[in-house]
């Protein structure tokens, strides 16, 4: 079996980011940059699937400017097999991302396409979604636990309710939620070895999709500034203020 | 500033070690401290990183290349937690790992130091006696000469790692007076006549495991004498300076971290009607934190350089451990200076530097004993 692992290049989760002052963004100016959390849970995962022996290649994709080049050097290192990158330095947006990951799936013809559920940039949960549509295949987001048996992907979901369990074919798509697994560090050797293995360079173009955004982005702004709260002395009192001043009762 | 080394896999090692420390120590480091103890599971965790395999061949578990720069990031990104007890005890390893990789058989060096650098079993040099340290000349220990093997007599103390260890490489007199005389063994951990006491009451690293060791008539096969008898202190001069290079990064982070705590809380904190960090007083103890750690890093990157370029900068090893210990103590004096009260409690790092700065101007190589040499390699 041939995994995909689409990775994004993110602002690391550690950095406090700042609005630029024209609330265009949020300033990337000398930030430190590393891969998704939610995309090295996938890694893992494919490299977990691979050392059961369920998995013979895993191929990383990223989708972005130069630097991203950086966070597949970093998925190879923990243990996948070869990249592509596919340069650009413009905006793009899930329904871009998820159609140049469609031809490359065409190209590639992995059995098991596994992202992120998200990105902590921009929060939009849609890429794996819209892969699936696109590919139409089947998928298992928000996957905390991910089984093969045989042709079947059996996929552990953590939904609202609690835990859900679904079973489709391949190929298919996973989503990765926080507690599939804990992602490995890349080890010194391996990142050594990392700089020997393959890495393709492609651009948009070679895919032929127009990365034009569909969303127009407004306006970026700091969230407010959290408010002191008031002590309440009876439990009377806390009721009161939540049904006459907060209307939430 | 830009750092004119920096390559790919420099940067990716760094990041892999701090998203370890962030992860794996930071959260604990005060709970370890507290406790004077921290799992094996992290020997085997650093080791599976890559930290204890540098200059030693992959046939023995190593990392098959040196990097002084990958030394020198790990060695300050380890120690910017300001756990130091814990990167004690892990790191002890490497200044005996190299002893073992340079003299003993290949029969050893293949049983021994895979286990060691893997961080499956610990390692420890054995120098230090209740006699004296830095004045290793005058070493007391002995080793007869007993049929195929060797008798040791003798006691080592301050050692690190010096309880949980499974081997030591030891020095012990074996000839005459002085240097010539000393030669290098490997003991195993449970060898008749070896035992080992802890050592309590530390003014710092708590975490770490320190032992005085006793060998009473220890018998030592022959086959683990490591190198020509007489020789060994001279072929293991290279490893201090290793220990150096190791010791003067870990002062850097130290002096980083303090720096950077301390410019959180002056941010944060208000006396007199604005931020600490408005008050010239202070933001004059920062720049000159700031100026003599930019420094110490500077000078760290020469010689990481040098010793890339294949040469041992001896002089300049000497010197800057004395000005990483320096810089760290007058860092965390400083920073505990600006955190006022909230840096005198127990339990942030801080007050662990302030604490722990002392031994970085003891160990390995006094403050005084480096001056010393420096000036001697400079051939004066």
């Amino acid at each position: 079996m041939k995994i995909l692992v689409p990775v994004k290049r993110v602002v690391d989760y550690n950095v406090k980011v700042r609005v630029k002052p024209d609330q265009t963004g949020v300033d990337l100016a000398n930030v430190k940059m590393s891969m998704n959390p939610f995309c090295e849970i996938a890694v893992e995962e494919a490299i977990r699937m691979k050392e059961k022996g369920l998995a013979e290649e895993i191929v990383v994709v990223s989708i972005g400017p130069a630097g991203a080049q950086e966070t597949i050097r970093t998925a190879l290192a923990m243990g996948a097999d070869r990249g592509i990158h596919v340069t650009t330095d413009a905006i793009v947006e899930p329904l871009a991302v998820a159609k140049i990951l469609a031809k490359i799936a065409g190209e590639e013809s992995p059995e098991l396409i596994i992202l992120g559920k998200q990105a902590i940039d921009d929060d939009a949960n849609a890429t794996g979604q819209m892969l699936g549509a696109l590919l139409g295949w089947p998928q298992g987001t928000f996957a905390s636990k991910v089984e093969k048996d045989g042709d079947t992907l059996k996929v552990t979901r953590e939904i609202d309710g609690g835990l859900q369990t679904v079973s489709f074919g391949l190929p298919a798509i996973v989503t990765t939620d926080l507690r599939l697994n804990e992602p490995r560090y890349a080890s010194l050797p391996n990142i050594m070895k990392a700089k020997r293995k393959p890495i393709d360079a492609k651009a948009p173009e070679d895919y032929g999709v127009d990365l034009t955004p569909r969303l127009e982005v407004l306006k970026v702004a700091e969230p407010p500034k959290r408010q002191g709260g008031v002590k309440v002395e009876t439990v009377a009192e806390l009721v009161s203020k939540l049904k006459n001043e907060a209307g939430v009762l | 500033m830009q750092n004119p080394f920096d390559t790919a896999e420099r940067k990716a090692f760094r990041e892999s070690v701090e998203a370890f420390v962030a992860r794996e120590i930071a959260p604990f480091a005060n709970e370890w401290d507290e406790a004077g103890d921290f799992p094996w599971e992290l020997h085997r965790q650093a080791g599976a990183l890559g930290l204890f395999g540098f200059g030693i061949d992959e046939a023995y578990g190593g990392l098959g290349f040196d990097d002084a720069f990958m030394r020198m990031d790990s060695g300050v990104t380890l120690a910017y937690t300001g756990a130091g007890g814990v990167n004690a005890s892990l790191g002890c390893r490497n200044i005996m790992t190299g002893p073992i990789a340079k003299l003993a058989s290949e029969e050893i060096r293949r049983a021994v130091l895979p286990e060691i650098i893997s961080g499956r079993e610990g390692g420890a040099l054995a120098m230090t006696e209740p006699s004296g340290g830095s004045d290793l000349s005058r070493m007391k220990t002995r080793a007869v000469r007993d049929g195929q093997g060797w008798r040791i007599s003798g006691e080592k103390t301050f050692i690190t790692g010096g309880m949980k260890a499974r081997w030591y490489v030891v020095g012990a007199r074996t000839g005459s007076e002085g240097f010539g005389g000393i030669s290098l063994f490997l003991v195993e951990a449970g060898s008749q006549g070896f035992n080992r006491t802890p050592i309590k009451n530390k003014m710092g690293w708590w975490a770490s495991d320190t032992a005085t060791l006793h060998f009473d008539d220890c018998y030592v096969p022959a086959g683990n004498q490591l190198g020509e008898e007489g020789l060994c202190l001279l072929a293991i001069m290279e490893n201090f300076n290793f220990e150096r290079l190791a010791l003067a990064s870990g002062c850097l982070g130290m002096a980083k971290r303090c720096l950077d705590d301390a410019i959180g809380w002056a941010k944060e904190r208000e006396t007199f009607g604005k931020p600490l960090i408005r008050h010239q007083v202070i933001r004059h103890k920062i720049a000159d934190m700031s100026m003599r750690i930019d420094a110490l890093e500077a000078y760290l990157r020469a010689i990481a350089w040098t010793m890339n370029e294949g040469e041992m900068p001896a002089a300049e090893l000497a010197k800057v451990k004395v000005l990483g210990s320096t810089t760290a103590e007058f860092c965390a004096s400083e920073a505990m200076q600006i955190l006022g009260g909230a840096g005198y409690l127990r339990g942030q790092a801080i007050e662990r530097i302030y604490r722990e700065v002392k031994v970085m101007a003891i160990g390995g190589g006094s403050e005084e004993i480096m001056r010393d040499l420096a000036v001697k390699q400079m051939g004066l």
